[in-house]
């Protein structure tokens, strides 16, 4: 018997917690299942402007700054709802407005990588290899969490919606990709018995290509499987538009109906705002909507689930505090994470906060980063996955510093 | 198996793998390398051409694509496409015409506008591909993918909509195998790059557009997002050497580098220096001073660029990952970089280096690449030999592999190794595409605009479906030492209909 089949023997023998070898620490979780608590990872690619999703209206510094495209203050015409009598929420995100006064949603402010790349390109590789400055990591940090929690590995306990594989959920451990859109659920050539015959012979080797197309049809079924007929008779088997709202939808069923997905992960482009970015209205608050949108009801269709389930929005740096010649701003460092779930000491934002004063300013232009993000992920390891402390090294090698002095979950 | 097995098996495939790296090609795999690596495959009968003109002398063709005719056939396609002859002027007028009536008209105007600019799109993306299938010129057609690809501009950021098919046929084409400083200078003023990096709008901090109150508010200072990217992305990398200073004394030397719309559609002039909006400062830059120069600064700064052995070895090193291997050979990287450096960054004679190179030509790289999409779906449609008349399908193929061709909106473009690209979802569309595209259930044959949208009987369907399946035995032939004995075997044993489908689906045809 192949490893991969035991295993799965294991996860289908009733659901039953079967720890083995490293993991029996495990048995001791009072959980009613290894995958019960949940991660979903939102990426914003291109750096989304933090200083317009949660925005200082209480430093008078962030109008002088920005005096075409800041989000105005709480009680005037389009103003920011206000948060905490100093931050307030850019009204485009209104729909998550719930969620907040819940207590569901926290956001961490002047967060994000201590590499002080302003590429793209390379801070999204620190922001999901989870080694920053490192360019040599070959896994990202959301594969090496799993290796590091118990459990049986299935094709769908990571899954990442969209065409490519992600950085952060490549690895050791196995994790798929499913299509955006309803492509991702519906029948394919390849379910006809005498097609798959024929490329289940071209692909039974143990080569990356054979082992790849087996995990893809694997997952394949399992997500056939879980999609029930109400879900196809919805679409009436036609392409829904495309967008974060719908891709969120489904990922809310298929994680309802399918209990062996632990970790998502979904990313969203079109954040760097060079030019006319808008503040309440325009190009930023024209992503930021469906994205709002999105996360509320993907917070609602979850239903209980979303009580065992954290929802990260990070972005791989922010921009810069004042605004550039045309009305838009450039590249930066400090940013502010979103932190979603049930388990959440929501209604807050953290932050190590210093101001906006030019003095403050990492090298007088940028939110400085007094927040680690993998001080963040850590908590969600620890405090939500329930991951122990000595395995933290594994998934981010080499953090140093000190924890943050906030508690962003409900241990 | 015991340690002492496992040893003798390691062993033995260590030895396999220097014996592989050492072993003779036969030509007709150093033909298929050639037709695999400089271009989008074997088309039928290609093999057998390529031997018989000598690999070395077809090398020597695809690096003087001038010598090459184009085949009367794609010429006439190409003549259909009437977007592609228009002056960037004319393009920018057509995109301002359909913007202006949408606005202030009705759902005709607005129905007529999305026409346009997809009549502009999808007559671009058409002479590509028609291209990339047809023309005998392979390599040009490689590197016209992979310089547009390395001077990355999104087809769907407003005006660039009307932009792309000059920026690929002014600012690309002519320089693909030419000197990389008259590439980097013609991308640099090219509208297409000047507005989807912003650069047309950075101005000298304190500038005032003329018109008093009613002025552009969008102008009022730098914008460093090309200066950063022409470091990072197009010259230098991201590990060059340069810094925060850099990239905003850089931006500042580009200030005044833009384009006027109304001189465009009016003149024709595609780029133009402000001198009111540039910053006449002293800049440092690269632990360099220079004084105010106007607009030479920011070609003395693309000189300088170009030249760079930071440039050099950056390019080396995509070119070597492109044509070589996934983690290409620090050797050859140097040498690629050298001959960079030697030629004044000739491409030509870069690519000459590289294809003679013994890194090029080992056999354990022959097939080693896992194609892209687009490498997978050109040569897909090569291998059959079939006419594409629509590429309709060919783009939705691409759209659903995430290589949406014209579709990067990032400046960094696609990457071409197979970490980015073999995923579950990846190999299940491949080889769903190929089935259906095997058994002729794409309507890739048939001219989009001959379909009268009148049903057929489900057995006339059949009909056209068999007449257009792929031949098997003939796409074996064409496709020769690529598909493996092993291969072969499982296909000959399945039935005939499939068998087609399983070559295009086969591992073997993922990379080549």
């Amino acid at each position: 018997m192949k490893r991969r089949d035991f295993i799965r023997m294991a996860a289908l023998s009733g659901g039953i917690l079967i720890p083995f070898g490293r993991d029996a620490w495990a048995a001791s979780m009072p959980d009613a299942g290894p995958t019960q608590r949940k991660l979903i990872i939102i990426m914003l690619r291109g750096a989304v402007d933090g200083l317009s999703v949660v925005a200082p209206y209480g430093d008078s510094e962030y109008y002088r700054l920005r005096p075409t495209i800041a989000v105005p203050r709480p009680g005037q015409e389009n103003g920011a709802l206000d948060l905490d009598g100093y931050f307030g929420l850019n009204p485009s995100l209104a729909s998550l407005q719930p969620l907040w006064q819940q207590g569901k949603l926290a956001f961490v402010h002047a967060s994000g990588s201590p590499d002080i790349t302003r590429s793209h390109f390379d801070a999204q590789d620190y922001l999901e290899s989870g080694t920053p400055g490192r360019k040599g990591t070959q896994d990202g940090w959301m594969n090496r969490l799993l290796g590091q929690l118990p459990g049986p590995v299935t094709p769908t306990r990571a899954v990442s919606i969209g065409p490519l594989m992600p950085r952060i959920l490549s690895g050791r451990i196995e994790a798929s990709n499913i299509a955006s859109g309803a492509a991702g659920s519906r029948p394919t050539l390849l379910d006809r018995p005498q097609v798959g015959k024929a490329f289940d012979q071209l692909y039974q080797g143990d080569d990356k290509y054979s082992k790849t197309f087996q995990q893809a049809q694997e997952t394949h079924k399992e997500v056939m499987s879980s999609m029930d007929d109400e879900m196809q008779a919805a679409n009436g088997g036609a392409p829904l538009p495309n967008g974060f709202p719908d891709d969120a939808g489904r990922l809310a069923h298929l994680m309802r109906n399918d209990p062996n997905v632990q970790f998502a992960f979904l990313a969203l482009g079109g954040w760097d705002t060079h030019a006319n970015q808008g503040s309440v209205k325009g190009q930023l608050a024209g992503h930021l909507t469906p994205l709002g949108t999105g996360l509320a009801s993907l917070a609602q269709q979850l239903g209980s689930m979303f009580d065992d389930t954290t929802i990260v929005v990070m972005s791989e740096f922010g921009r810069t505090v004042k605004q550039n010649g045309n009305n838009g701003t450039d590249h930066g460092h400090g940013n502010v994470m979103w932190v979603l779930g049930g388990s959440v000491n929501g209604g807050k934002v953290y932050a190590d906060w210093q101001g906006l004063d030019v003095g403050h300013l990492y090298e007088g232009r940028d939110v400085p980063v007094t927040t680690d993000f993998r001080w963040v992920l850590a908590q969600i390891a620890e405090r939500h996955l329930r991951m122990p402390d000595a395995r933290l090294q594994q998934v981010f090698p080499n953090l140093s510093g000190r924890s943050p002095n906030f508690n962003l979950l409900r241990a | 198996m015991n340690w002492q097995s496992r040893l003798i098996v390691a062993t033995m495939a260590m030895f396999c793998i220097s014996m592989a790296g050492a072993a003779e090609l036969s030509e007709e795999q150093r033909a298929l390398h050639v037709l695999n690596r400089l271009g989008y495959g074997p088309r039928p009968g290609d093999v057998e051409h390529v031997v018989a003109i000598g690999v070395d002398h077809y090398i020597e063709l695809q690096l003087n694509p001038e010598k090459i005719r184009l085949p009367n056939g794609l010429l006439d396609r190409l003549d259909t496409l009437t977007s592609q002859d228009m002056s960037t002027g004319d393009l920018l007028a057509e995109y301002i015409a359909a913007n202006k009536a949408a606005k202030n008209g009705d759902e005709v105007a607005k129905d007529k506008r999305k026409e346009t600019f997809k009549l502009i799109a999808e007559q671009t993306a058409e002479a590509r591909l028609a291209r990339a299938i047809n023309s005998p010129a392979q390599l040009e057609e490689v590197m016209v993918d992979f310089w547009f690809n390395h001077f990355n501009v999104f087809e769907g950021k407003g005006q660039d909509r009307a932009y792309i098919s000059s920026y690929e046929r002014d600012a690309i084409r002519p320089y693909v195998l030419g000197h990389f400083r008259d590439m980097l200078g013609a991308t640099a003023k090219h509208p297409a790059m000047l507005f989807y990096l912003d650069n047309w709008l950075s101005v000298a901090p304190g500038f005032q557009a003329p018109g008093g109150k009613n002025a552009n508010q969008q102008v009022n200072g730098l914008n460093e997002n090309y200066a950063r990217e022409v470091m990072e992305l197009h010259t230098l990398g991201v590990d060059g050497g340069y810094t925060q200073r850099d990239v905003t004394e850089l931006a500042r030397m580009l200030t005044g580098w833009t384009f006027d719309p109304r001189e465009m559609v009016k003149g024709g002039a595609t780029f133009r220096f402000a001198p009111r909006r540039h910053d006449n400062g002293d800049k440092d830059w690269l632990g360099k001073h220079i004084g105010p120069r106007g607009q030479a600064e920011g070609e003395w700064a693309l000189d300088i660029l170009a030249m760079h052995p930071a440039t050099a070895h950056h390019i080396s090193y995509q070119l070597a990952q492109y044509f070589v291997s996934d983690v290409p050979p620090p050797a050859l990287v140097d040498k690629l970089a050298k001959r960079f450096l030697d030629t004044q960054g000739d491409i030509r004679e870069v690519l000459r280096t590289l294809f003679a190179s013994p890194e090029f030509w080992n056999s354990a790289q022959q097939g080693s690449k896992f194609k892209t999409p687009y490498q997978y779906v050109v040569s897909s449609a090569r291998a059959t030999g079939m006419t594409v008349a629509n590429i309709r399908p060919l783009l939705g193929i691409l759209r659903q592999l995430g290589m949406p061709l014209y579709g990067c909106q990032t400046p960094d473009g696609y990457k071409n190794t197979e970490d980015a690209w073999l995923n579950p979802d990846a190999l299940t569309r491949r080889i769903n595409f190929a089935t259906a595209l095997a058994s002729g259930k794409l309507p890739i044959t048939r001219n989009p605009d001959d379909d009268t949208g009148m049903a057929v009987s489900k057995e006339q369907a059949v009909k056209v479906a068999q007449a257009e399946a792929v031949d098997a035995q003939l796409l074996l032939i064409t496709l020769g030492t690529s598909i493996s004995s092993r291969t072969r075997e499982t296909i000959g044993k399945n039935p005939p209909a499939l068998q087609a489908a399983m070559v295009l689906g086969s591992p073997d045809f993922m990379r080549h």
